[in-house]
């Protein structure tokens, strides 16, 4: 028996607004698909005038060490390229699962909503890349 | 007493390539559910099945889970083995210690999956393979008292 779920995933849509790039992440994410998102964002920040990114996991029932690990990757490389990465909706269960891991992201930016996203990224002063921890 | 186990709804899924992880963790939040797992321990389950069932992927070649419910009395609960054929763990004491990788990750899959279920065994030979059990009980139950046995 092999898993009725395509064994390719179209490629999570990375939407520019503004100068925040909003990723959605939704449901099920094959392991192949994530990693292609770390270079789909690196390659956006990089070739636009982005100075945010924000990742929004409020569709995202489960994060275990695998995506946790492309997310700080991410938001590690969307610094080195001069913005910042905001993470938003994480469900509770999946903050205690996290915790429970041992994943704790740390130095991540995070809120609860995209809202609130926007708003930690316009109140910053983007010409000012120091961030707190 | 050990729980009962029945092996006729014992369900097995192959581990072969990330879309197998990605039903695989579909098919045991189902099952969890079903069985009344709440939100938080099904979030749980799923995650350390996704941290087993990459292992069996990345470090044992591939292989199968097999999902099993449990009964204990008036628990109710869920096992998973995941099986591989693959080189074994030589130290399984280094294997399990978080920030230990031989494949690439966080290291957190062996020890973190622990920490995630109620019980843990490996049993492997290396050389010959790898079977991680794991189980879980369901909690939050009003006292439903166990009787003598």
């Amino acid at each position: 028996m092999t898993s009725p779920l395509p064994a390719y995933e179209a490629p999570v849509p990375v939407l520019a607004l503004g100068d925040v790039l909003l990723i959605s992440l939704q449901g099920e994410l094959h392991d192949g698909t994530a990693e292609q998102l770390q270079q789909d964002i690196s390659r956006r920040v990089a070739g636009s005038a982005a100075t945010g990114v924000v990742i929004d996991v409020s569709g995202v029932e489960i994060v275990d060490s695998f995506l946790g690990r492309i997310i700080a990757e991410i938001a590690a490389a969307v610094r080195l390229l001069a913005a910042r990465t905001v993470l938003c909706g994480m469900r509770p269960a999946v903050a205690i699962t996290l915790v429970e891991l041992g994943l704790t992201l740390p130095g991540l930016v995070t809120t609860l909503d995209v809202d609130r996203a926007f708003d930690v990224l316009r109140r910053s002063d983007p010409g000012r890349a120091e961030e707190g921890t | 007493m050990t729980p009962t186990t029945d092996p006729a709804t014992t369900r097995r899924l192959p581990i072969g390539s990330d879309a197998d992880l990605a039903w695989l963790r579909h098919q045991v939040r189902q099952v969890a559910a079903g069985l009344g797992f709440g939100l938080v321990q099904q979030t749980k389950l799923v995650t350390a099945a996704s941290e087993l069932a990459r292992n069996t992927l990345v470090h044992g070649g591939g292989g199968e889970v097999k999902i099993t419910p449990l009964a204990d009395g008036p628990k109710r609960g869920l096992q998973l083995a995941f099986v591989d054929s693959g080189p074994g763990i030589a130290d399984v004491e280094q294997a399990m210690s978080d920030g230990y990788t031989s494949g690439g990750g966080l290291g957190m899959g062996l020890g973190g999956a622990k920490r995630l279920m109620d019980e843990f065994r490996i049993d492997t030979t290396p050389g010959q393979g790898t079977v991680v059990t794991v189980t879980a009980w369901i909690t939050g139950i009003p006292a439903a008292r166990r009787g003598e046995r």
